[in-house]
């Protein structure tokens, strides 16, 4: 990936690279990368984050299990991955060395904080032997940087004691790869005046210890030449840095603004979803209003609730969460209210991998409710990309009355891209009116509001909200004759409003766009990927044409109702693969709706796909064909 | 909230035109035209109104009331309820709920509703059975109850409502019963006109599966010797002749005692508006059975910030602070940079 493309004097132009940055979870690791990452995207390269955390809060220091990591991919030309393997590794202690030397590339840098390896560290990290004498590191360029003691010496002049001053010492490792790779400092040092403005000893002893590290690549000939991944080719625009959670926070905020809605959120606090949660509770002047509720079922019921007064009701979960909102959605099936329950996908099941990425809640998102509940499900595919998702999710919600469920996934969730920034002005109008007016005539001539008669086209019933007179109504659970909304358990009434229950949400593809197909239509072997897994198979099928071989690519924003067209289109191959961050739950349904000779190409490693692993499942296929 | 602009209503204004499905001589019946004689009085528009009900006999209720209504999941009426109300403080929210739907499989959202003190008028008709599931124990259901689920008698020791709503910091308190509906009329209001939370345990009775469940408290003949009614400022006394009443001892321990004996001066004054809770929660517990004196009325009601007001004045005050929001700014909230067509 480093490949080079110009050498001028001291500096080497390269258009690519994957730098990892690992130590303990008490390192500071993950605000080392971030703000390595946004030093990047003003610099204008086009990157890809994955931020890799242990589940523990405090895992014990120096161990493996309490590692964590932040990668990032940066280039000068349009990515979609955080990278397959890093070209560098920022190794902070023994564990990290050991957690992620197996990720790096053949030939990659290592830079170890050497002060961290003495025989203490090397026995917490389970090394039974010293890795930088016994050959671990042979055919890796090794850098050892004695991060700690430069660190304490350059933070003693200003008055901070050692031990304190061990916490900068992220910031030497900041200031070193900063210079290494070309970054321009002054964002950083702001950065850091802002950032701890409350404390001015730390605040003093980080610059000084990100200068000492600067300062340390410019004057050691190790260092000997610095690179540079020059600015990206990205449309011209105006670009902001972005994360899933918070594209996702702030579509919702869009969605309800597009909607001229109040928005209600029920959350309650859960791993990787809780950023939406405190993203959007910081924006109580768009009329935000968020409960944190004393669990999932409460958050979920009252997001019900908002919606039947009239607000945009929304929940959002992850994990263990999905399954207790289970009862809230389906009662929203019954009511027909508009309801987002947003699922920020993480391993499963139970507790599983609470910080790691998968999309294993398919199923549940189809399936995961009692009697016939059928509901709308969109998926966002990448971080900037969440934004549209979480608008497209409310619209549908608002125009059919339905709950709606939204996947994203840890991946996206704590994942970055440079995202160009829409023209507010070109969002769709989204809202929907209430009704105000009776909608019957009764045999004597007198009217009536019937809650249940529905619109011809959508089938969508009408939503009338507390406060307007005579529109006064009940709503529930139980079985309702269609058109007056009363209580009715005949068994023939019963059947017709299942299948017209299933018959709204199968007319919502009908507002779809014509499906697009990637690559070469006339290949013999098609991609068809939802979700996060958009990026890994963007770069492969870009490489397997590169390489001259023809292949296609379906990427699914609806997963239900799907696109009316997928059926033909997949038909149209002779061999479909779906990859998957679960063991086939697409796929298999892909097979029941179309027969279609579809495989599963599956990975449920807490992590994402990498580009050569898709690459090397489109060239198995084709070679299955051939 | 008392709107005097509101047009004037009658009982049938707020009755609907479905059926009520109730078994002939049940106690939610007499509820029913409680809260229907009350609703005119409150000055109170229909359309203002919102009935949230959980799963049970007694939840069937929003269905009778021509308001808005959601008969809504099992247990979760007050978190449904919580939802209406903080997206619209401006509405009449009401929630009804059984014994074993508030305090079964709703109890986390019943406690914590009265924690946040929501504004809500919750009532919850204890008939100390599961009516719809045809007659299984409930969460107050007394010790040794024989029911369905109980051939050998209940061995879980009961709930007290009350107390339970006092742990959890309810603002308002109090308790009433179905064979008088004067007493629920005036329960039901002050409930009513109270801002946050108001709990009203009412002793319903379920003539087909635990009937005269409360009769040796709550029976005509009874209530003399049996019903202590609870009057805010005037000394807790009961009794025929009302020669009996309630006296605290220096261990602080409530006991029944002859007015006589101990002199009227002594008899305790009843103080709904005192803040600490714990004269309110010694009265909830003053029985412990079903036929010994009991007390009625409002325990407890105190003034506290309720949460729909608290999330709105939020919403104003960073609205006044940060101004309306703007979608194009929040975009370019986190820093931005332009890429020119020279790149
Ligand atoms: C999730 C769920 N579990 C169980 C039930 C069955 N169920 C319906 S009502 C009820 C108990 C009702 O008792 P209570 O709340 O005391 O109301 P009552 O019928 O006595 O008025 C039960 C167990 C249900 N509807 N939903
Ligand atoms: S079962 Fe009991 S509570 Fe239910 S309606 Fe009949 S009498 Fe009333
Ligand atoms: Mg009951």
């Amino acid at each position: 990936m480093t490949d080079i493309v110009d050498r001028t004097g001291e500096t080497e132009q390269i258009d690519s690279i994957v730098i990892r940055f690992a130590g303990d979870s008490g390192d500071g690791m993950q605000l080392t990368g971030d703000r390595f990452t946004s030093a990047s995207a003003v610099f204008g390269n086009d990157l890809s984050t994955l931020p890799d955390y242990p589940a523990e809060i405090r895992a014990p220091a120096g161990t493996v299990n309490g590692v964590s990591s932040f990668q990032v991919h940066i280039s000068d030309h349009d990515i979609t991955t955080p990278g397959d393997a890093p070209t560098v590794l920022i190794a902070m202690n023994p564990a990290a060395l050991k957690a992620d030397l197996g990720r790096l590339s053949p030939g990659g840098t290592v830079i170890l904080n050497i002060d961290t390896f003495d025989e203490r560290n090397l026995e917490k990290a389970e090394y039974t032997s010293n890795p930088l004498e016994d050959g671990t590191l042979t055919g890796f360029k090794v850098i050892e940087v004695p991060m700690t003691s430069l660190t304490k010496d350059a933070a003693a002049p200003l008055g901070v004691k050692p031990r304190d001053a061990d916490r900068s010492k992220n910031f030497f490792a900041l200031g070193l790869v900063s210079f290494m790779y070309s970054r321009p400092i002054e964002a950083t040092l702001d950065w850091i005046d802002e950032r701890f403005a409350k404390n001015d000893l730390v605040r003093q002893s980080n610059r000084a210890a990100f200068m000492a590290g600067y300062h340390y690549g410019e004057t050691t000939e190790e260092f000997g030449h610095r690179y540079i991944v020059k600015p990206a080719h990205l449309p011209p625009g105006e670009y902001t840095n972005i994360t899933g959670n918070v594209a996702l926070a702030w579509g919702l905020v869009a969605a309800a603004h597009l909607a001229k809605l109040p928005l209600t959120l029920g959350s309650y606090p859960i791993t990787p979803a809780s950023d939406i949660l405190h993203e959007l509770s910081k924006h109580k002047n768009f009329g935000v209003r968020t409960v944190q509720a004393e669990d999932e079922i409460a958050a979920a019921a009252l997001a019900v609730g908002a919606s039947f007064a009239g607000h945009l009701g929304i929940t959002t979960t992850s994990g263990p969460g999905v399954a207790l909102k289970s009862e809230a959605t389906s009662l929203a099936v019954s009511l027909e209210v508009p309801f987002l329950l947003v699922d920020i996908q993480r391993g499963g099941p139970s507790t599983g991998l609470p910080t790691k990425t998968e999309a294993a809640d398919l199923n549940i998102a189809m399936f995961g409710r009692h009697g016939e509940a059928p509901l709308p499900i969109v998926a966002s595919y990448s971080p900037a990309h969440c934004f549209f998702a979480a608008i497209e999710a409310a619209r549908i919600a608002l125009k059919y009355r339905t709950p709606v469920i939204l996947l994203s996934d840890g991946y996206l969730a704590n994942g970055s891209e440079p995202w160009k920034l829409p023209d507010v002005d070109t969002l769709p109008d989204i809202s929907v009116p209430f009704a105000t007016e009776h909608n019957h005539v009764n045999a004597d001539g007198s009217t009536e509001f019937w809650p249940y008669l529905r619109d011809p086209d959508t089938l969508a019933r009408p939503w009338a909200i507390p406060g307007t007179p005579g529109m006064m109504h009940r709503v529930g659970g139980i079985e309702k004759q269609d058109g007056t909304g009363n209580i009715n358990y005949s068994p023939a009434n019963h059947e017709k409003m299942v299948h017209l229950r299933a018959a709204k949400v199968a007319r919502i593809a009908d507002d779809y766009a014509p499906t697009a197909v990637h690559g070469d239509a006339d290949a013999d072997v098609c991609v068809l990927g939802w979700g996060s897994t958009w990026a890994a198979i963007d770069a492969a099928v870009q490489r397997t044409r590169r390489r001259g071989q023809k292949v296609a690519w379906v990427h699914l924003m609806h997963l239900n109702p799907l696109p009316n067209d997928l059926g033909t289109i997949l038909q149209g191959f002779r061999k479909v693969i779906v990859p998957e961050l679960n063991l086939g739950q697409l796929c298999r349904i892909v097979r029941a709706e179309y027969l279609v000779d579809a495989t599963a190409v599956t990975k449920v490693q807490g992590m994402p796909f990498t580009a050569l692993e898709i690459e090397d499942a489109i060239e198995r296929a084709q070679e299955e064909l051939s | 909230m008392t709107d005097t602009s509101v047009r004037l209503t009658t009982k049938k204004d707020w009755a609907s035109d479905q059926e009520v499905r109730w078994c002939p001589g049940c106690g939610d019946y007499g509820i029913l035209q409680a809260v229907q004689f009350l609703m005119p009085e409150l000055g109170v528009a229909p359309e203002n109104t919102v009935f949230v009900s959980g799963i049970g006999c007694s939840s069937r209720f929003p269905y009778y009331m021509n308001t808005y209504g959601v008969h809504g999941i099992h247990g979760r009426a007050p978190a449904i309820a919580t939802g209406v109300a903080v997206a619209r403080p401006d509405l009449d929210v009401w929630v009804i709920t059984g014994d074993g739907d508030a305090l079964s499989i709703g109890g986390n959202h019943f406690i914590h509703a009265l924690r946040r003190n929501v504004n809500l008028t919750i009532l919850m008709f204890n008939n100390r059975i599961y009516g719809l599931t045809k007659g299984q124990y409930s969460p107050t259901s007394e010790v040794g109850k024989v029911t369905k689920s109980t051939p050998m008698g209940s061995i879980d020791p009961p709930f007290n409502p009350l107390a339970v709503a006092l742990g959890a910091e309810a603002s308002f308190v109090a308790r009433t019963h179905d064979l008088d509906r004067k007493h629920m009329i005036e329960t039901f209001r002050a409930a009513h006109d109270h801002r946050g939370a108001s709990f009203v345990e009412i002793f319903q009775n379920c003539n087909v599966f635990n009937d005269g469940a409360f009769d040796e408290v709550t029976g005509r003949e009874h209530r003399p010797a049996n019903l202590i009614d609870l009057k805010h400022g005037e000394p807790i006394r009961f009794g025929p002749d009302r020669e009996r009443g309630v006296v605290m001892g220096s261990d602080g321990q409530l006991r029944i005692v002859d007015v006589a004996e101990v002199g009227e001066d002594a008899i305790l004054v009843h103080d709904a508006h005192r803040v600490d809770p714990s004269l309110a929660f010694a009265l909830a517990r003053l029985s412990t059975d079903d036929h010994s004196p009991t007390p009625f009325g409002v325990f407890r009601s105190v003034e506290r910030p309720d949460y729909g007001t608290e999330v709105g004045a939020q919403l104003a005050g960073a609205a006044a602070k940060k101004g309306p929001g703007d979608l194009s700014s929040l975009l370019r909230s986190n820093g931005t940079w332009q890429v020119t067509e020279q790149m």
